[in-house]
């Protein structure tokens, strides 16, 4: 199996999304520069973090319209995994692949910590592994997730929330939900389970020097996929 | 050559945290008769030609997103 890491102008986490698919997932990686044409050999599609063309006019809106992205929408039509973390998160809503958009954090303030998760979805990919509550980092200015109330409604309602910012005990807050997200949302799942964007950092939490491997819940799941 | 000024606003239900901010700063200058800020951006376009279906088209495929903004657009030149 092997992962596409896609590097825009800008993206910052690309190489700990391919070390981390590498090193301690053990899913072959490489970098796919977004001016490229061609998933052909790649099994599965990372969106990574960062601030992709300086994130001018709107985080992740310029690199939503870069050409590898067409790929990465049949890709992901086709069923193909695709993640996007944190900026990745941003591209793909704003493609539609996945719905809603994210605003400037309710608080204002660039938050980079860590914060708590709860999967509200056990059934896909992504999500099938996650037994407890997960400590994961963000940071990110832009990571308030809204959408129109229709949207909300049926995210919950179909079991497309993938993961809410709960406390440790994985109870919901006011002071838990950091940046303000409609219903606590972090995460989110498209109708046939193939795609998650999420605002924290799974790629940044899979080895214990880096604080967490809460990480490899979501993306040692992948290990199981077969190829395509 | 013409040019086209876009306004692109935040839908109004959706919070503005950073004109909130702005309001809170306005306040704290004694204005006291501030109640809201929202803040959007405007985008000028020099252009050869003016053609109202391709500038909506602009406006919707790059230049606003539809799911959290509206838009306008106007020629001023």
């Amino acid at each position: 199996m092997k992962f596409a890491v896609i590097r825009f102008p800008g993206s910052n986490c690309d190489q700990d999304a391919f070390h981390s698919l590498r090193d301690d997932v053990g899913i072959d990686a490489e970098y796919v520069w977004h001016e490229e044409k061609s998933l052909q050999g790649f099994d599965g599609v990372f969106v990574p973090g960062g601030f992709s063309y300086g994130d001018y006019l709107r985080c992740g809106a310029m690199a939503a319209r870069s050409p590898i992205m067409d790929e990465v929408r049949k890709f992901a039509h086709d069923g193909g995994p695709v993640i996007g973390a944190c900026n990745g998160f941003q591209v793909l809503c704003e493609m539609g692949i996945l719905p809603g958009a994210l605003l400037l954090n309710a608080g204002e303030r660039f938050l980079c910590k860590d914060v708590y998760l709860r999967a509200e979805n056990r059934s896909s990919i992504w999500t099938r592994n996650v037994d407890k509550v997960l400590r994961l980092p963000i940071a990110h200015g832009e990571g308030r997730y809204v959408a129109d109330e229709e949207t909300i409604r049926r995210l919950n309602g179909e079991g497309l929330v993938a993961f809410r910012y709960v406390d440790e005990l994985g109870e919901r807050s006011d002071r838990a939900n950091v940046n303000g997200s409609t219903d606590a949302i972090a995460g989110v799942i498209n109708a046939a389970g193939n795609v998650i964007g999420m605002m924290p950092h799974p790629e940044r939490a899979t080895r214990a020097i880096l604080g967490s491997t809460d990480g490899l819940a979501i993306l040692a799941g992948l290990a199981n996929v077969g190829v395509r | 050559m013409p040019t086209v000024r876009v306004t692109v606003t935040l839908k109004p239900s959706l919070l503005d945290s950073a004109g909130r901010t702005v309001a809170g700063a306005l306040q704290k200058l004694s204005y006291d008769e501030v109640d809201e800020v929202r803040i959007g951006k405007t985008i000028e376009l020099q252009l050869s030609s003016v053609d109202d279906a391709r500038i909506n088209e602009m406006c919707k495929r790059l230049l606003s997103n539809p799911v959290i903004e509206n838009y306008s657009y106007e020629v001023i030149g």
